[in-house]
C-alpha cells in the first residue's frame, strides 16, 4: 500500500518547549491509525500539522508524494472531527452538514443528495431540521463526523471525538467509526489517550510521548511487544521490574534468576523487566521462588485485581480466584510472559 | 416570598423613578396647563415633522458609521491575545471617562473657522473649510460620543464565540472572510442589535452635540425638547407630547429591528 501522509523529521516548540521531537511517520492509505499518548505528548500537535492549522518549524509533510506545508486547510483533502465537536450553533443539522459543500458553492441540488447520503450513514434520517443544540452528545458526535465526511477527504482527522461521551455510548461509537471508515474506504487519523479505544479501533498504533514516537505498531504488537517500560505501562496495566539481564535467556528480578525467551541484551546488563498482571499467577509459597503478602483484594467484575506486597515491590495480579488478604502467597510466571527491555532514560520515565 | 423581599429596593425605585415620572409625561402631553384633556399638543407635534426626521436620519447615519468602525474593531479584539484584551479594552474605553461636554467642546476648537483643522491646512494653503456648524460635524460628535457603545457589546458577544468554529469553518473550506461572513456574522447579531439600540437611541435624543457643533441651523429633538422646559418658549405640555411621540417612534424601530433577529433565543434589551 501507499503512503497517503509522510511526515519528516518535524520539529515544533511552543514558547521555546519542545513539542514534537524529530517526528518522522507514514500513514498508509486506507488505514485506521491512532496517536496515542497521554496529554502533552505531542499527538494533536502531530494531527493539527495535518490538517494545516500550525505550521512545523523545521520538516517537512507530503500529501500523496506532494509537499503541503504551505498549502492553507481549506486546500488540503483532509476534514477534521473537532475535540468538542464545534458545530455551528446558529446553523440546524441540514445546514451544518451542508456548510461545506456550500462553500464550494456546490449546486443546491447534488448537495441535497450528498446530505441525506452522509445522514443515512450516520443513522440521522428525520433530523434535518433539527437545531444542533438540541441534540444529545452522541447525535452532535454523528453531525460532526457527517460534516467533515461530506466533503469526501482522503484522510479524516479525529481529535479525542469521543472524549465527551459516557462509556456505553462511548463503545457503540467505537464500532460505528470503524464501520464508517471500513465502508468508506479513507484514511483515518485518530488521536486518542485512551489505550483501549486504539486498541479497539486502529490497524497501526503510534505510541507517543513528550513528544517522541515511541512505538509504531499493530495493537496485537504494541501490547504484546512493548519496545519500552513506558509502552508497557501506557497500553494496559503493568509490573514494572528491575531486573539484571545475566546472559542470554536468564534474567534476576527481586535477586532470582529466571528463565526467559529474550536475548542480545549482554551480560549483566540492568534492564526493565514487565510482567502483565494477567500473567502472574499466585502459587502456594512453599512452591515458589518469589512470596508476598496479599496487600489488598478488589473484585473488578470479570477479574479479582488484588496487590501482593513482595520484596519492595507491588505486584499488580489478575486473577478469576480470589486469594486470603494478608496470607502468604508465592508468585510465578511463565518464561515467555517475561518481557525484557533497555532501560528508558531517565528523563522518559 | 424572600425574592420579592430582595428585588423590592429596585421596584420601589422603578416605581417612584420611572412609572411614576412617566405617567406624568404622558398627563401633561394630553392635557392643557388648566389640567383639561386636551389633543391639541400631540397634534402640534406635527409641525416639527423635519426636525423628527433630520434627527432620526443624522442618528441613522451616526449609528452605521459606528457600526462599520466598530465591527472590525470589536472583531480584532475577540481574536487578540487574552493578556492584550484587557488594555485595548481601557484604550476603547478612556474617552469615556472623560466629561462629556469637554470631549464635545473640543471638537469646536478643531473643527472651528479659525481651529486647530483649519490652521494647520492654511499652512499647507487649503482652505479654510466650514466644518463646524454642519450637520456632518453633529454626525461626527456623534460617532465620536457613542463608539464604544457599539464596540462594547459586539465585542463581548463575540469573545464568547467559540474560537474551534472558526477553524471548524477553515477545515470546511472558508478562507478569512468565509468566516467572517458565514460564522462571525450571524453569531454576533445579538450584539449588533444591543449595540445600534445603545448607540442609535441617545443619538436621537442628544440636544448638546447639535448645540455645540450643529450651531442653531440643525435643530434636533433633543434641543426642542429642551426649549420647551428651558428655553424662551416654555411649554411642558407640547415638551411631554414631543417625549412621548419620540419614546413611541423608538420603540417602533427598535421593535423593527428585533424583526430581523426573531430566530434568537436571547431578544435585545429595548
Amino acid at each position: 500500500m501507499q503512503n497517503i501522509i509522510s511526515m519528516k523529521d518535524i520539529n515544533i516548540a511552543f514558547d521555546g518547549e519542545t513539542i514534537l521531537n524529530n517526528i518522522s511517520l507514514d500513514i498508509k492509505d486506507k488505514e485506521f491509525v491512532t496517536l496515542l499518548g497521554p496529554s502533552g505528548c505531542g499527538k494533536t500537535t502531530t494531527l493539527r500539522i495535518i490538517g494545516g492549522f500550525i505550521t512545523p518549524d523545521s520538516g517537512k509533510v507530503c500529501f500523496d508524494g506532494k509537499d503541503i506545508k504551505d498549502v492553507p486547510p481549506y486546500k488540503r483533502n483532509v476534514n477534521t472531527v473537532f475535540q468538542r465537536y464545534a458545530l455551528f450553533p446558529h446553523l440546524n443539522v441540514y445546514d451544518n452538514i451542508a456548510f461545506g459543500l456550500r462553500v464550494k458553492k456546490m449546486p443546491e441540488k447534488e448537495i441535497q443528495g450528498r446530505v441525506a447520503e452522509m445522514l443515512e450513514l450516520v443513522n440521522l434520517r428525520g433530523f434535518e431540521k433539527r437545531s444542533v443544540n438540541r441534540l444529545s452528545g452522541g447525535q452532535q458526535q454523528r453531525v460532526a463526523i457527517a460534516r467533515a465526511l461530506v466533503n469526501r477527504p482522503k484522510v479524516l482527522l479525529l481529535d479525542e471525538p469521543l472524549g465527551a461521551l459516557d462509556l456505553k455510548l462511548r463503545k457503540e461509537m467505537q464500532i460505528e467509526l470503524k464501520r464508517i471508515q471500513q465502508q468508506l474506504e479513507i484514511t483515518f487519523i485518530y488521536v486518542t489517550h485512551d489505550q483501549e479505544e486504539a486498541l479497539t479501533m486502529s490497524d497501526t498504533v503510534v505510541v507517543m510521548n513528550k513528544g517522541d514516537i515511541q512505538q509504531i505498531g499493530t495493537p496485537v504488537d504494541i501490547y504484546n511487544e512493548p519496545v519500552n517500560a513506558f509502552v508497557a505501562d501506557f497500553i494496559g496495566e503493568s509490573n514494572i521490574l528491575d531486573g539484571i539481564m545475566r546472559r542470554d535467556l536468564l534474567v534476576e528480578i527481586c535477586g532470582k534468576e529466571f528463565e526467559c525467551v529474550d536475548k542480545g541484551f549482554g551480560t549483566d546488563k540492568p534492564v526493565d523487566v514487565v510482567i502483565r498482571p494477567e500473567d502472574v499467577k499466585l502459587i502456594p509459597a512453599e512452591d515458589a521462588k518469589i512470596t508476598g503478602i496479599v496487600e489488598s483484594v478488589t473484585f473488578k467484575g470479570v477479574h479479582y485485581e488484588m496487590v501482593v506486597e513482595a520484596y519492595d515491590f507491588s505486584w499488580l495480579v489478575h486473577s478469576t480466584k480470589a486469594a486470603e488478604l494478608g496470607t502468604a502467597v508465592g508468585i510465578s510466571f511463565d518464561p515467555y510472559d517475561i518481557h525484557i527491555m533497555n532501560k528508558m532514560k531517565k528523563e522518559d520515565k | 416570598m424572600k425574592k420579592t423581599l430582595i428585588s423590592s429596593p429596585y421596584l420601589v425605585w422603578m416605581v417612584v423613578f420611572i412609572v411614576v415620572p412617566l405617567a406624568m409625561v404622558a398627563y401633561f402631553a394630553f392635557t392643557d396647563p388648566a389640567g383639561n384633556f386636551t389633543l391639541d399638543y400631540i397634534s402640534e407635534v406635527g409641525q416639527y415633522t423635519n426636525i423628527f426626521v433630520r434627527s432620526i436620519w443624522l442618528a441613522a447615519i451616526a449609528t452605521v458609521i459606528c457600526l462599520v468602525i466598530a465591527y472590525p474593531v470589536a472583531y480584532i479584539l475577540s481574536t487578540m491575545d487574552k493578556r492584550h484584551q484587557g488594555t485595548m479594552l481601557m484604550i476603547v474605553m478612556l474617552p469615556m471617562w472623560m466629561n462629556f461636554l469637554l470631549r464635545t467642546y473640543a471638537w469646536m476648537t478643531l473643527l472651528g473657522n479659525n481651529g486647530i483643522i483649519n490652521t494647520v491646512l492654511g499652512y499647507v494653503g487649503l482652505g479654510p473649510y466650514k466644518m463646524l456648524n454642519t450637520q456632518g460635524a453633529v454626525v461626527l460628535g456623534m460617532v465620536y460620543n457613542y463608539l464604544p457603545y457599539m464596540i462594547l457589546p459586539l465585542y463581548s458577544v463575540m469573545v464568547k464565540i467559540d474560537k474551534s468554529l472558526y477553524e471548524a469553518a477553515r477545515d470546511l473550506g472558508c478562507n478569512g472572510k468565509g468566516i467572517l461572513l458565514k460564522v462571525v456574522l450571524p453569531l454576533s447579531l445579538p450584539g449588533v442589535m444591543s449595540g445600534i439600540t445603545m448607540v442609535f437611541v441617545p443619538a436621537i435624543s442628544t440636544f448638546i452635540i447639535s448645540r455645540m457643533l450643529g450651531g442653531g441651523s440643525n435643530l434636533l429633538i433633543g434641543d426642542l425638547i429642551e426649549m420647551q422646559f428651558l428655553g424662551n418658549s416654555y411649554n411642558p405640555n407640547l415638551g411631554a407630547g414631543i417625549s412621548l411621540v419620540l419614546m413611541v417612534i423608538v420603540l417602533l424601530i427598535m421593535t423593527i429591528m428585533n424583526q430581523f433577529d426573531a430566530g434568537d433565543d436571547d431578544k435585545v434589551l429595548m
